[in-house]
């Protein structure tokens, strides 16, 4: 680093926050070596140390932060044997970088330099609130994915997983997944279902929406509780009461419009989880309009367009992020749901959830953890192509990055 | 300070034309002269020529039709196939026609009966009973009216069950006896002649639609009195308990089997019936077909032992010698009952009205307390995690912002079913956490941490499930708070805290608001998740629900807990549009 | 924004193909299709193996699977109901069976002429014999509801009494058990000093209840309760639990296919049914078709077929000396049988008359007495 930083701190005030970090990476190892108390006390101790001394030796960073994790992992090596080692490495690893990074005065540089210590804390602290939190949402879903290459049919850490030994791993419930009838049809019945139910219960929603929206709408209240009322009536009752009306208007289709029985099913389902999705849509899409400024309107009227091309033209392209969030709600409402489903639908149209379900009820399989990782690999493949073509549309209109 | 709202061309504040012609045609109602300059005699005019007041208003009327038209296929939509059928569903929750429709008479018969005199009802009762009785066991709808009472009084399911089955023994004794004096007896034929009386005779229609009610509600199908068999007005008045009796078994024949009533053996109901008449009924001058065979028959009476209903019934089954079934027949035969509701909220309907239920099956207003209290602790937990990253991702470049909203859609794309089980891996006393606590020496092996099949587990499980609902409709609001009203703030001389409370959270409360109301009522209808790391205490009301409508099969109670939930729902739901206003919501 | 309408054309267009195209299938598989319900997994496969694939290829019926026995009763009434059934042969626990029998969602049955006999011409009436609970439920297995222990946890002494689950002191550690009163209360009493006989002239009376509950009491807090059959087998490969109850055939999954430490604890199993019925309310001729089918798939050799993939008991007499190895691990599969003498020595039926009364308000005392 040859800046010289405006606010390098004194080598002091870095001993000191090491030592306190210290304390607490003491109190993890102590209790579990037996004393909580000698570790709070030899952690702050030696890492205060250790700050000051690497700070007033001048030693090159890169070669003093490599030592800092041998010597580390060596020492826990000789305590706690392997986990020790492992436990130390990262330990070492962070210290060494945490002096360097404070001692430097790196902290500041991306912070508006009139910032008060106290301010410049209370950012890293918060900084570290939500890595937390998204450490907690994300989690989960790390943690099952290794157990979907199982070789074993539990939701369970093998003693030969943990050893990373390769006979406590298996592709077999990828195999099950991708060789399965039952999987694969519930996968395509997914695939069928849910975009249909996303389209209808999109566009009727956004036509309501820009109704509700205007200025003029008699029973507004009445009617915006109404088409929110699928979100709240539990879905228990929804999916009972939705089952008689569906048989009947499944018999009137089968029997006066002479409809294939599986064609059927399919529009009984569709039209069930259109309108578990509406309300998502009605919401977002309002709030967009809530919004959206009605003289662009009045002035394309003005200019000759007919209501039709303004709202393709005009109010369309405005709107459009609001009917897209309100879309992916309405299409996960779909894609994820289990209990209607159960009710509407019959075997032809069952869905990867209610698969799911039934795997999770009566054969303890990891298929449905293979099902889950092939899903989030494929969304985050998705969504990385999303905000690749974002930025690359936004370099193309000379756009500086948002 | 609380009260900066953005007022650019782009807010629905700003004035529009809209208000102008709004206030227009509200002045010109009123006949108020017009603020500046416009001619105060005769009526204004519109361009066209016509009265302003008329053009504005048809212009009002056609907006508001438009604005219809383009609501009304959804609300069609919805309403047809949700709000109607939810409606129906909902219905069933104070139905209770089983009793009155399965039992018609009995209950006719009951409703004199003073339950509280701790006496047996009178023998017409139990005569009433062993018809009703009879031919809801061909209808097979006596074992489900069993079912029903037995959610109100332990035992009725198998009373009904194997008193259904018994009943015909007491016919077939007096079925003997007739046949001993007379062979044709035990005649489809002959009793169809002397019930139908002579070819021309008139005919009792009013037996004939009283019956064909009956016979149509329990066997499903609609039927036409005309059509079904109708008895002699004579006969019907001459032996009115044995017409009535044959004409519901010839209807049933003829509607629910497709017989003709004379080619068939007639049901033993009809000795019983026919003896009872005859203890009243002088035949001595009855002429009519089969005269002779009845006279007799009514002459050698005295060989035949005396008919009690009472004595037959305390045959099939002693229990119903005892007032017990018949007090909760008597409560039960209204045809709207507060009875569901009552279950609902841990009481019961008794023959002195309500009453609490007993301590040990009070549960209920437990649980509707404990999803109350729960989905609030779930909402306000969402909002301390959900606020945080809301307001990070808000204030980070776009590009932090897009990849780290990935993080936060990644769990939302991941299956519930998933998701929970994970929590379960992670959560168990031999799960991820309490493995690596003890990896790491934190936690005594045999002291592992409980994290699941409680209140915990369920809190922990549903605020990660529910999440992302919270943070979305949070980002979205403030990402349309503008930062430079906090820079003025502080620039002001306002500490961080005071920037931070007085300035940007009133702003952000939309977004607070809009995701806990979303979080809140997504919680109260949960079950699956609870259902699976819920254990005993972090059950919900949603689990009775499922419980009650799939496998006790007691959708009435369902119905009742469901309705219940539904009012309080609402009652947020309208609280949160007087406070906040709906169309604050926002989703992202 | 042209490309964006462009693709809202084309979308719409597929989609408005696809709901054309739907139709025009019709009539193709029409011929002869049933549908028959069951509860998935290991036990449906079991089925497809010994009754439904030799049905199909005799008769060229297609036979469409479908999963939903655990929502049969609540479906099937909704079905009736709207007038719509759509399923033609349901598989059922007995329970279950007595309740839609009572509904009327159910279709009588007469032994003697719809079922076929047994090779040696006994009537099939007498064949099945007391298992006939119900005039609706034709049986075609006999299960057992038993416990699984974990073999590393109970020591060098492996229980042997089914009141090893509540003696936590001999046995420390969590068990599961099924979060429903039913055998959970039996297996209360008879720990508690009640004799076999006597155990449901004792549930009968509130203070029976009461002592049951009480004696659940002492371990309510070892205690995790599950709700799906595959729960407990989870539980025990965890290590989660020392011991649990579930479905016998589940743990021979767990403890031969799995090889997972566990052992059998047969003592004070509770015998059930799971069998077939046919709903009411189908036209005649899937009616005759659906008859058709029980008659084949009951008879006494289909029923020892199906041993052969699952460790359940066939319910005709005359199917116990059939039952042979298991197709894939070739192992005998009588001693797995939960009807096996060496098994049997302490068993329990189900009593369902009494919980077909007494389930409602029990089961009400249960859930209040769990959410203390």
């Amino acid at each position: 680093m040859s800046i010289e930083l405006a606010h390098k701190p004194g080598t002091e005030f870095t001993a000191a926050v090491t030592a306190a970090f210290g304390a607490f990476a003491g109190l993890l190892v102590g209790t579990s070596q037996g004393s909580a108390l000698i570790g709070i006390l030899l952690g702050a101790a030696v890492l205060g140390a250790l700050a000051w001394g690497l700070l007033n030796f001048d030693l090159p960073e890169r070669s003093a932060r490599w030592g800092v994790a041998a010597v580390f992992a060596v020492l826990g090596l000789l305590i706690g044997g392997l986990a020790g080692l492992v436990v130390a490495l990262i330990f070492g690893w962070f210290f060494g970088w945490f002096i360097y990074w404070l001692g430097s005065g790196r902290y500041r540089i991306r912070l508006a330099p009139y910032l008060t210590p106290g301010q410049v804390l209370w950012h890293y602290t918060f900084r570290v609130i939500c890595g937390a939190i998204f450490v907690f949402l994300i989690t989960p879903i790390l943690v099952v994915m290794p157990l979907s290459f199982n070789a074993e049919d539990f939701f369970t850490f093998t003693p030969e997983m943990l050893r990373f030994d390769p006979e406590g791993y298996s592709l077999k419930h990828y195999r099950d997944f991708f060789t399965n009838n039952e999987w694969q049809r519930s996968f395509k019945n997914s695939l069928i279902i849910a975009p249909v139910a996303t389209i209808i219960s999109v566009s009727l929603g956004t036509l309501a929406a820009i109704g509700l929206s205007q200025s003029h709408v008699p029973f507004r209240r009445s009617i915006m509780a109404i088409l929110i009322s699928p979100m709240i009536v539990p879905l228990i009752i929804s999916a009972t009461g939705m089952f008689f009306f569906y048989s009947q208007i499944g018999n009137w289709m089968e029997g006066a419009l002479g409809l294939n029985k599986t064609f059927v099913g399919y529009v009984k389902v569709v039209l069930a989880h259109a309108v578990l999705g509406i309300p998502f849509v009605i919401i977002t899409v309002t709030a967009t309009l809530v919004g959206f400024d009605r003289s662009l309107t009045r002035a394309s009227a003005n200019m000759g367009a007919d209501p039709v091309r303004t709202f393709f033209k005009v109010q369309m392209p405005l709107i459009l992020p609001g009917v897209i969030s309100g879309g992916l709600f309405a299409f996960i409402t779909s894609f994820d749901e289990v209990v209607v489903v159960l009710f509407v639908g019959s075997a032809s149209q069952k869905t990867l959830p209610w698969q799911m379900f039934t795997g999770l009820r009566e054969q303890i399989s990891p298929t449905i953890l293979a099902v889950a990782t092939i899903l989030v690999v494929i969304s985050i493949a998705l969504l990385t192509t999303v905000e690749l073509l974002r930025r690359r549309s936004e370099r193309l209109r000379g756009m500086s990055p948002g | 300070m609380s009260t900066i709202r953005g007022t650019g061309p782009g807010t629905a504040d700003a004035p529009s034309p809209d208000d102008a012609l709004h206030e227009a045609a509200a002045l010109s109602d009123r006949d108020v002269p017009p603020p500046h300059g416009a001619p105060s005699d005769g009526p204004m005019l519109a361009a066209d020529g016509t009265p302003l007041k008329k053009s504005l208003a048809r212009a009002l009327r056609l907006q508001k039709t438009r604005a219809l038209m383009l609501i009304a296929p959804l609300l069609i939509f919805v309403l047809i196939s949700f709000i109607v059928p939810i409606g129906q569903m909902l219905w069933r929750s104070v139905e209770n026609d089983i009793v009155a429709q399965t039992l018609p008479h009995t209950v006719q018969e009951l409703a004199g009966w003073d339950s509280a005199a701790n006496e047996l009802p009178p023998e017409p009762v139990f005569e009433a009973m062993y018809f009703d009785m009879f031919i809801a066991a061909e209808a097979k709808s006596h074992t489900k009216l069993g079912t029903r009472l037995n959610y109100e009084q332990t035992g009725m399911s198998s009373l009904f069950r194997q008193s259904g089955r018994k009943l015909d023994d007491l016919g077939k004794d007096y079925q003997k006896a007739f046949k001993a004096i007379d062979g044709d007896w035990s005649k489809g034929e002959a009793w169809f002649e002397l019930m139908s009386g002579a070819a021309d005779a008139p005919r009792a229609a009013d037996v004939a639609a009283a019956q064909a009610r009956n016979v149509a509600t329990l066997i499903d199908t609609p039927i036409a009195a005309r059509d079904g068999f109708a008895p002699s007005q004579e006969i019907a008045d001459l032996l009115p308990l044995t017409a009535r009796a044959y004409t519901a078994m010839a209807m049933f024949m003829q509607f629910e089997d497709g017989d003709d009533p004379a080619g068939e053996k007639p049901w033993e109901t009809l000795y019983p019936a026919l003896l009872r008449d005859l203890e009243t009924a002088d035949v001595s001058a009855y002429a009519g077909p089969r005269a002779g065979m009845l006279q007799t028959l009514a002459a050698a009476r005295g060989d035949i032992e005396q008919i009690s209903f009472t004595d037959a019934f305390a045959e099939i089954d002693e229990d119903w010698v005892v007032a017990e079934p018949w007090r909760t027949i008597q409560t039960h035969a209204r045809n709207v009952t507060p009875g569901y509701f009552l279950n609902a909220v841990d009481m019961r309907l008794t023959p002195d009205g309500a009453a609490a239920q007993p301590e040990d099956k009070q549960i209920l207003i437990r649980l509707f307390q404990r999803t109350l209290v729960m989905s609030l602790v779930i909402m306000g937990s969402c909002i301390l995690l959900g606020y945080p990253i809301a307001y990070l991702l808000a204030n980070l470049p776009m590009r932090t912002a897009n990849i780290l909203l990935i993080l936060v859609l990644l769990p939302f794309w991941t299956s519930l079913l998933v998701r929970t089980s994970a929590w379960k891996v992670m959560l168990q006393q031999q799960g991820v956490i309490n493995d690596t606590l003890v990896w790491l020496g934190l936690v005594a092996d045999e002291s592992r941490l409980v994290m699941i099949n409680n209140q915990f587990g369920t809190i922990v499980a549903m605020t990660h499930i529910l999440l992302p609902f919270m943070i979305l409709p949070m980002y979205s609001v403030m990402q349309t708070i503008p930062p430079s009203y906090v820079r003025a703030a502080k620039s002001l001389g306002a500490t961080n805290w005071t920037a931070f409370w007085r300035v940007y959270f009133p702003q952000s409360v939309p977004g607070i608001g809009a995701g806990s109301i979303l979080v809140f009522i997504l919680a109260i209808g949960y079950y699956i998740t609870p259902e699976i790391v819920g254990g005993t205490k972090g059950v919900f009301i949603s689990n009775r629900i499922a419980y009650h409508i799939s496998s006790s099969l007691n959708w009435g109670l369902a119905a009742a807990l469901g309705t219940i939930l539904l009012a309080v729902v609402l009652l947020l739901y309208w609280c949160y549009d007087k406070i906040v206003g709906i169309d604050n919501v926002k989703l992202g | 924004m042209e490309s964006t309408l462009m693709k809202t054309k084309a979308l719409m267009l597929t989609t408005a193909a696809a709901l054309v195209a739907g139709p025009a299938l019709a009539g193709s598989h029409m011929a002869s299709e049933m549908t028959i319900v069951s509860w998935g997994g290991a036990y449906s496969k079991s089925q497809l193996n010994a009754y439904h694939n030799p049905y199909s290829e005799m008769t060229g019926t297609t036979i469409i699977n479908d999963d939903s026995s655990a929502e049969a009763v609540a479906k099937l009434r909704a079905m009736n109901e709207a007038g719509n059934v759509t399923w033609d042969v349901v598989d059922v626990v007995a329970a279950d069976a007595i309740r839609l029998c009572d509904e009327g969602l159910a279709l009588e049955i007469d032994p003697d002429t719809q079922l076929a006999a047994a090779p040696d011409g006994t009537s099939a009436a007498d064949d099945f014999g007391d298992l006939l609970v119900s005039d609706c439920f034709i049986p075609q297995i006999v299960y057992s509801t038993t416990f699984g222990y974990r073999t590393d946890m109970v020591g060098d002494t492996p229980p042997t009494s089914v009141c090893a689950v509540f003696d936590t002191d001999a046995y420390p550690g969590k068990r599961s058990l099924e979060k429903r009163p039913i055998n959970n209360m039996e297996w209360a009493l008879m720990c508690d000093g009640v004799a076999k006989e006597n155990v449901y002239d004792v549930l009968e009376t509130s203070e029976g209840q009461d002592r049951a509950l009480a004696k659940l009491d002492t371990i309510k807090d070892d205690v995790i309760w599950w709700s799906a059959g595959a729960d407990t087998p989870q539980l025990l490969a965890d290590g989660e639990v020392v011991m649990g109850s579930t479905y016998n055939g589940r743990l021979f999954s767990v403890i031969e296919e799995q090889n997972q430490p566990v052992a059998m604890l047969w003592d004070a199993q509770v015998f059930d049914l799971d069998g077939w019925i046919i709903p009411t309310g189908l036209s005649p001729e899937r009616e005759a078709r659906a008859l058709d089918y029980i008659m084949f798939a009951t008879d006494t050799q289909r029923l020892a077929d199906q041993a052969k993939y699952i460790s359940y008991g066939p319910a005709r007499m005359s199917s116990a000396p059939l039952v042979g190895m298991h197709a894939e691990l070739g192992i005998d599969m009588a001693p797995h049988m939960p009807t096996d003498p060496n098994n049997a020595a302490n068993t329990l039926l189900y009593n369902y008359e009494f919980w077909a009364d007494y389930r409602d308000d029990i089961d009400a005392k249960f859930q209040a007495w769990l959410a203390q």
